[in-house]
């Protein structure tokens, strides 16, 4: 798969392109230009450094969003064995935009469930771009009281820009879909482990985001409301979307400092399709790290730390103090 | 967030207003001048001219044409409690907004919160009012929509879930009024997670049988909607009022096409199963009342259960 760049990542792309070039130059003509392909490596490796050293908010929403950035299914082939696909609401539908299932884990089995986005035009429609509508909510909350009555844990992959807007997700409440799933989260008796792994939008990525720990990948993002939106509101224009990207601070490190992320996982040089398999495994670590820890908590514990984590979120003033 | 319904009721009619009803009374009194700024208001739903304080007296529905007019958080409480002095406690009152983001946009969130403040006389866009219900002691939530579209950050967030912990001590029903355009975009993910946090509340309110009774006003969306407002054992909307996840003109531009008739109003939402019922705001406090009676029934019953208002409360209604 050809490496797409994105537009800050212009002086890269063109630095790779000049080493793809030598290197058909050497491959054709037999003359040892190694040397110069390596130092030119070497100077690529540093640019690329260079720019990611000071990223801005807007560039890691877009990173977050890249075309070949890993997605839920990528990293279930590349975390999990034995894993089976389960499907529908039972209700009304089986939604493509939000996949779940059983898998094992190092030996250990977990149910998993994420929003999928898709990778040509025609997956991009069958997944409609990663936006479940309510049927894909009750999936996810059907297979987490599964795995809450099989005692399994679940891991959640959050990566959407938000919670279909459309005339049938309404007409079926998708509000009531979400808020069900934030109300059943709050008190499911298995440990929850929840990863941003790409875009984190809004309502539509909480509804499948309350748990024991809030993992972030380094370069997804989180917000209450896209950047887009958030600028068309109070910009009146979605083309200040990079102002309003950094105004809310919607990256891993803002957050982080905002104490509602427990770990930023750190990604591979360039992102984390430059190295999808380093990606995986450093998440299956991290998840097997706190799932160690989670496991051993008594259940009432584990309940009491997961609601007084969600009563800590707000920053107020009281007078009365 | 819906549009045009904020025009200052006092500018509209003055030509109608001249023409058809000031030439046919006294015109010499009532001239211009010497009607006093918003004596009068319009109702947006019948056009109708209607006189403010009856308006106000009907709870702002329209008398003509019972369109439920938005109404303050705090007026709103006063109406559904009883009046006994001394019987109504505010909840979280201390608590104010913060500004952790440092949020500006084309202004400061600082600035818009100092303008909200003034213009609504709260700190914040929810109100929880500890007090009665025909004798039973309740906790009864509102939402201010004119303090920044009713949006919830972290203090709604948190008075919210005070009035859910006085309920849990105490063994009482919640009630909420909920109008708001969604999460509070200048919070940012603090306020997201008032979502999450507010749900977790009624779980527990869930888990012990102590009933949450949501009343959707006009309008209640986005985040609001997608947490709290859907998750009553009783849902129960006003006549006509807004309510949904995403707003009518962002749907449209995603789909590209018309929207229903009536889409995402009360009606549609009870025609689609999402509501119970649809009550009459001036009907309000009896009907919550009377479903509050039963669903508190075997509370009611324990011997320690505080309420001696069963019996009172069979005595006075057999008496109306």
């Amino acid at each position: 798969m050809d490496l797409k760049f994105l537009d800050f990542e212009q002086s890269i792309a063109e630095l790779e392109a000049k080493i793809e070039e030598l290197r058909h130059v050497g491959f054709d003509n037999d003359i040892n230009i190694s040397e110069e392909i390596a130092k030119l490596e070497e100077k690529s490796r540093k640019l690329t450094e260079s720019v990611f050293s000071k990223l801005s908010a807007w560039q890691i929403s877009q990173l977050s969003r890249h075309p070949q950035r890993p997605y839920t299914l990528d990293y279930v082939e590349l975390m999990l064995e034995d894993f089976h696909e389960l499907h529908g609401d039972r209700g009304f539908a089986d939604d493509p935009a939000i996949v779940a299932g059983m898998g094992r884990l190092d030996d250990r089995p977990v149910m998993v469930i994420g929003h999928q986005k898709g990778r040509d035009t025609k997956e991009k429609i069958y997944r409609n771009f990663g936006m479940p509508r309510p049927e894909g909510y009750r999936k996810a909350l059907r297979l987490m009281r599964m795995a809450e009555r099989f005692r399994l844990p679940i891991l959640c992959f959050i990566d959407t820009p938000g919670a279909y807007p459309g005339i049938g997700a309404e007409e079926r409440g998708q509000s009531e879909a979400i808020a069900r799933n934030l109300f059943e989260m709050s008190r499911l008796k298995v440990p929850v482990i929840c990863t941003v792994i790409g875009e984190g939008g809004s309502g539509g990525a909480l509804a499948i985001g309350v748990g024991d720990r809030l993992l972030m990948l380094e370069y997804s993002t989180y917000s209450v409301i896209s950047p887009e939106g958030c600028a068309s509101i109070l910009w009146k224009s979605a083309d200040k979307a990079e102002l309003a990207a950094e105004a809310m601070g919607i990256t891993s490190d803002r957050l982080e400092s905002l104490e509602l992320v427990d770990e930023i996982l750190s990604e591979p040089l360039g992102g984390a399709h430059r190295n999808r398999h380093q990606t995986a495994d450093n998440l299956r670590a991290a998840i097997n790290r706190h799932l160690e820890e989670l496991v051993r908590l008594p259940l009432p514990t584990l309940l009491e730390r997961r609601y007084e984590r969600l009563m800590s979120y707000g920053v107020y003033e009281d007078t009365a103090a | 967030m819906a549009e045009g319904e904020d025009e200052d009721p006092g500018v509209f009619t003055v030509s109608w207003f001249h023409k058809k009803v000031l030439s046919k009374i006294r015109t010499e009194a009532l001239t211009k001048s010497t009607v006093p700024e918003g004596l009068w208001c319009k109702c947006p739903a019948c056009n109708s001219i209607l006189y403010k304080a009856e308006v106000e007296r009907n709870l702002e529905v329209c008398p003509k044409c019972s369109h439920h007019m938005r109404i303050h958080g705090r007026k709103r409480i006063h109406a559904f409690l009883d009046v006994e002095p001394g019987t109504r406690q505010e909840i979280g009152e201390t608590l104010a907004p913060l500004d952790p983001l440092k949020f500006k946009d084309s202004k400061k969130y600082k600035d818009r919160l100092t303008q909200a403040q003034k213009q609504t006389s709260e700190k914040d866009a929810l109100v929880v009012v500890k007090g009665l219900l025909r004798g039973r002691p309740v906790v009864v939530a509102a939402f201010n929509f004119e303090f920044m579209a009713g949006s919830m950050g972290s203090v709604v967030g948190e008075r919210f879930v005070r009035g859910a912990n006085i309920c849990l001590e105490q063994q009482m029903p919640l009630i909420c009024f909920s109008a708001s355009g969604g999460a509070r975009m200048q919070e940012s993910l603090l306020s997201l997670f008032q979502m999450a946090k507010t749900s977790a509340a009624l779980a527990k309110l869930a888990d012990v049988g102590i009933p949450f009774i949501s009343v959707m006003t006009d309008p209640t969306m986005g985040g609001v909607s997608a947490s709290l407002a859907m998750l009553g054992d009783i849902n129960i909307a006003e006549p006509g009022a807004l309510i949904g996840f995403a707003g009518p003109r962002v749907i449209e531009q995603t789909v590209r096409e018309k929207l229903p008739e009536g889409f995402q109003r009360s009606e549609f939402l009870l025609e689609h199963g999402a509501i119970d019922m649809i009550v009459d705001r001036r009907e309000m406090r009896d009907r919550i009342a009377c479903l509050l009676d039963m669903l508190m029934h075997h509370r009611d019953d324990e011997p320690h259960s505080g309420v001696s208002r069963r019996k009172n409360l069979t005595v006075s209604s057999s008496s109306d």
